[in-house]
């Protein structure tokens, strides 16, 4: 089995990417929305990670 | 009046949704395929197999059940439950004696929740596939 060394974003990135993914398919009724629902959900996983990472950066000092 | 638009609807029979359930949780997207929802099911399978084989490349650790205090218990038989919900690919990976230790490492630990979150997104797969069966969704 190959190994993966990701870093921390490159790996919270591949989460969210494959966690939207599986919510816009499943939440909604028509294939518009479901690619909506799952951009939505994908930037909100990225503004979540930024927002975030800022937030820890700063608090860190 | 909210109560009058929560009504309960009747459980359908389980052969008219068991099947689809059950394939769902052998095979991520499975029960999609068997509804011929194929090209969600295909989207699914990816998404689900690729999270697991991430997993498995970052050398998460599996859970194993144990009991002692309550975090323990809630942690471990909660992560093993996640595992198994992954169905055939953690059946494989065990089978072909995947098993690695829990390890420091930022890339071990996410590993480890890659393995788990695979699990718990194919029991929302599985839970449309019921709907799907159900003939509350299209």
């Amino acid at each position: 089995m190959p190994k993966m060394n990701l870093t921390h974003f490159e790996a919270a990135l591949l989460f969210s990417l494959f966690t939207s993914v599986v919510l816009g398919v499943v939440t909604k009724r028509t294939d518009r929305d479901r690619l909506h629902y799952g951009a939505y959900t994908f930037a909100c996983f990225l503004l979540a990670l930024f927002g975030i990472g800022w937030l820890m950066y700063l608090g860190h000092g | 009046m909210a109560k009058e638009k929560e009504q309960k609807q009747p459980m359908p029979p389980v052969s008219a949704w068991g099947p689809a359930v059950a394939l769902g949780w052998l095979v991520p997207g499975g029960g999609h395929f068997l509804l011929k929802r194929n090209g969600r099911g295909a989207l699914l399978f990816a998404a689900v197999t690729s999270m697991f084989l991430c997993g498995l490349m970052m050398q998460g650790a599996m859970f194993q059940p144990q009991t002692g205090d309550l975090l323990t218990t809630l942690i471990n038989t909660g992560g093993f439950i996640g595992n198994i919900c992954s169905g055939m690919l953690y059946l494989l990976s065990v089978w072909f004696g995947y098993n690695v230790p829990d390890m420091a490492g930022h890339v071990h630990d996410y590993g480890t929740k890659f393995l788990v979150t695979a699990g718990l997104l194919n029991v929302l797969a599985m839970v449309d596939a019921y709907e799907i069966a159900c003939g509350r969704k299209d």
